[in-house]
């Protein structure tokens, strides 16, 4: 399409248009100026944060619960490296970003220019790939792939450096212009050999195990690992990122393994004659000691990125590509199994291990979690913070859906959960979206309550207020012999009053009698964003738990009585 | 073919941008793994480069640094070509200190080397040499004994032989 003159501002919010965006998460300074103006122009909506990592996340929590590209907009220089936790963090999880930054003028760059940060460079360690814009003709070109790399194959996040100059340049932009890309292909097809190899190995395995991580989620393999697991009888269990990919509530479904994961599937994994990754790259929560995980099991890996075979493990049968194509392909090879006794085995696991807190005594964040399961019949969008409360939401609150679990597992990014949960919400007006978090992390982006409260999100923020950085003392509590160091939370908000303060409501659980009422009447509030703050108890700890870098044979129920080896895994 | 000190050829075929190199590096840098020598150039299509690196460290630890290479958007392809029959060759210029009474000797040394001498002084001599980095090594070590000044390797480059493409 021939088009009209525009500047370089006016082509990216045109690119933006073409792109289908809704939302830009975004926060205004010297250096984007003229992109905001642009803004002005479109009807993409901004969003205008209170801290530019918030935006990040926001973008995020939209991307992940919606599988498109979440677009933040931010100037140059502190602003974009503001940015750069909420960039890592969809890095390490495969979530679409396009992050664009404002810049100072191409002349300045290199000269330490007012807010001048070398962008680009910076990002370089954590994203999928990065622009640094250098000619306006090259605008929508770069904006037609930035989205084509942060959505296709294995998502990430893409930063587009913009310097100012090149925002008000004036040019005919050609819309139409192919993309560049030589270096950069997906794998989509499985080799058929290999898929019948795997079906083969499937065939034969008497205690097979199914573990479905992000992956299976992005490409949306949900039904065929269904009717894959439900004609081979095969139990499957999920990594954190992965809960969703397949119902936590079906009868073949053994919740999340590893480091927190349920006693059963750990048993499983345990005990398991073959185990097959479907779009999980073997993460070290889940590995525990690398050299002895599934020592005697035969591995099969199915993964769009070539690099994550034989990085962790060594599988005895890799297929490179799109995870749904891979399961279609192999469920038209796979044949009934008989898995008769092992799933009696897991069913005798499951009931002997069941996960468990106890009812009475102090309020349990468990039982709040539990309740909160039960009343949302585990189908609302969750989003976790980091900590002991989202281990325990991963735990409790089962995940059904697709695009219901958003937590950040590689990165580990505290402060992340509240504000993906605005993304959420805007992407889905009519969905329960329910934050998770705890009390420390809440307050690394709570400055988003404004951001709710002006949108009108009816979010409901559920703290589990342990005054604690609850993780970090429960491995002081095994590990470092109760030795508490700097995790005393003491000094935290009235986080009711905090509610209030942001015109937002806020509801307080102090009693297990009151658990029921009050999450009700939070679910039913509608009119904004609530805060539900769980007063729970202070030293509670999370188990099961495999130690850092341990075996699955050293997993513990409960706390042990004698003192606990240091881990030796890294965190 | 040359796997002393676990070194490695690789060869790359990259974008011709600015910050591709530094891309690069990072893979390297981030699984501890030293670069011992880089070659950049231009290809035959001005839009994309040549890079001819040698790099040591383990294998294994290679196998998942050339799959990250391959995934930068910027690399069209990383190749490692250790235990590979290619063409691998480099160009060194060597001085070294000589007197006008070692001359003779230095200069007969540097024929069996097939060096062009290409600088020549009251008391000092530069020789350029070009081969396979072995034929270098061992013209250093004989040089090593006379006074080396100073030296400067080019860093090797690679191409396959036959209908192979590197
Ligand atoms: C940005 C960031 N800083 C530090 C950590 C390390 N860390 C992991 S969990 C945790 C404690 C979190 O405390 P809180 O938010 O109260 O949750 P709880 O564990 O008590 O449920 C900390 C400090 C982190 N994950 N992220
Ligand atoms: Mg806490």
């Amino acid at each position: 399409m021939a088009t009209k003159i525009r500047d370089g501002a006016q082509a990216i919010i045109d690119s933006l248009q073409q792109n289908d965006v809704e939302f830009i998460f975004g926060y205004p300074g010297g250096a984007n100026m003229p992109i905001f103006d642009a803004l002005l122009d479109s009807p993409i909506k901004l969003i205008l944060v209170r801290h530019e990592q918030g935006a990040s996340h926001m973008a995020d929590g939209y991307a992940r619960s919606t599988g498109k590209a979440g677009v933040v907009l931010v100037t140059s220089g502190p602003g974009a490296t503001n940015t750069i936790t909420g960039i890592l963090t969809a890095q390490m999880d495969s979530v679409p970003l396009v992050v664009i930054c404002g810049q100072t003028i191409t002349p300045n760059l290199g000269l330490d220019a007012f807010q001048e940060a070398d962008v680009s460079g910076i990002s370089f360690p954590v994203v999928k790939h990065s622009y640094l814009i250098k000619n306006a003709n090259d605008i929508p070109r770069i904006m037609k792939e930035a989205f084509y790399i942060a959505e296709s194959g294995r998502p990430g996040p893409v930063l587009i450096d913009v310097p100012k100059d090149i925002a008000v340049t004036r040019f005919q932009p050609d819309y139409n212009i192919d993309m560049q890309i030589p270096g950069y292909t997906i794998p989509i097809h499985g080799d058929s050999a290999r898929i019948a190899e795997a079906a083969d190995m499937l065939n034969k395995a008497k205690k097979p195990v199914l573990l479905v991580g992000h992956g299976a989620i992005i490409s949306d393999a949900g039904k065929a690992v269904k009717a894959l697991a439900e004609q081979m009888q095969i139990p499957v269990t999920n990594t954190l990122l992965g809960k969703g990919a397949f119902s936590e509530n079906h009868i073949l479904s053994m919740g999340m393994l590893g480091m927190h994961g349920t006693a059963y599937a750990n048993m499983a994994v345990l005990n398991c004659d073959l185990i097959m990754s479907i779009g999980s790259r073997w993460d070290d929560r889940i590995l525990g000691k690398t050299d002895e995980f599934c020592k005697n099991a035969k591995k099969i890996h199915v993964d769009i990125d070539p690099a994550e075979f034989n990085k962790m493990i060594i599988p005895d049968c890799s297929i490179l590509g799109d995870a749904r194509l891979v399961i279609e392909e192999l469920n038209t090879m796979a044949q009934p199994g008989d898995t008769n006794d092992w799933l009696a085995q897991i069913e005798k696991w499951k009931k002997k291990f069941p996960l468990k807190y106890l009812k009475k005594g102090g309020l349990k964040a468990q039982y709040v979690l539990d309740e909160l399961n039960r009343l949302t019949k585990s189908d609302a969008i969750i989003s976790t913070d980091v900590g002991q409360h989202q281990m325990w939401a991963a735990q409790f609150c089962k995940t059904t859906g697709r695009y219901n679990w958003l937590s950040s597992g590689g990165a580990g990014t505290m402060g992340f959960g509240f504000p993906a949960a605005i993304g959420a919400q805007l992407a889905h007006p009519d969905k329960l979206v329910v934050a998770v978090v705890g009390d420390g992390g809440f307050q690394m982006t709570s400055a988003e309550l404004v951001t709710a409260v002006l949108n009108k999100l009816p979010i409901k923020i559920l703290i589990i207020n342990n005054k604690y950085l609850g993780m970090v003392r429960q491995w002081q509590a095994l590990f470092f012999d109760n030795r508490y160091s700097g995790v005393d939370l003491a000094g935290n908000p009235d986080f009711v009053k905090l509610a209030e303060a942001y015109h937002a409501k806020g509801f307080r659980i102090k009693r297990n009698a009151d658990v029921t009422r009050i999450l009700t009447d939070a679910i039913n509030y509608n009119e904004g964003p609530c805060i539900i703050e769980a007063e729970v108890e202070k030293e509670d700890n999370v188990f099961p738990m495999i130690p850092s870098g341990a075996t699955y044979d050293s997993m513990v129920l409960e706390r042990p009585r004698k003192k606990m080896d240091k881990p030796v895994g890294s965190t | 073919m040359n796997n002393k000190n676990n070194s490695h050829s690789i060869s790359l075929f990259v974008n011709n941008k600015p910050g591709v190199l530094i891309r690069i590096a990072l893979v390297f840098a981030r699984r501890g793994y030293n670069i011992d020598s880089l070659v950049v150039s231009p290809s035959r299509d001005q839009h994309f480069s040549r890079m001819s690196i040698t790099a040591s460290g383990k294998a294994k630890i290679l196998e998942q640094i050339i799959k990250q290479l391959n995934k930068l958007v910027d690399v069209l392809h990383a190749t490692d070509h250790t235990g590979e029959i290619v063409v691998e060759k480099e160009l060194a210029l060597i001085k070294v200190e000589c007197s006008i009474e070692q001359r003779t000797e230095i200069l007969q040394i540097s024929e069996h080397f097939k060096c062009q001498t290409v600088d020549i002084s009251g008391n000092t001599l530069m020789l350029q040499v070009t081969g396979n980095s072995d034929k270098l090594d061992a013209l250093h070590t004989i040089m090593a004994k006379y006074k080396i000044l100073e030296m400067v390797r080019t860093g090797k480059i690679i191409m396959a032989r036959g209908d192979a493409s590197t």
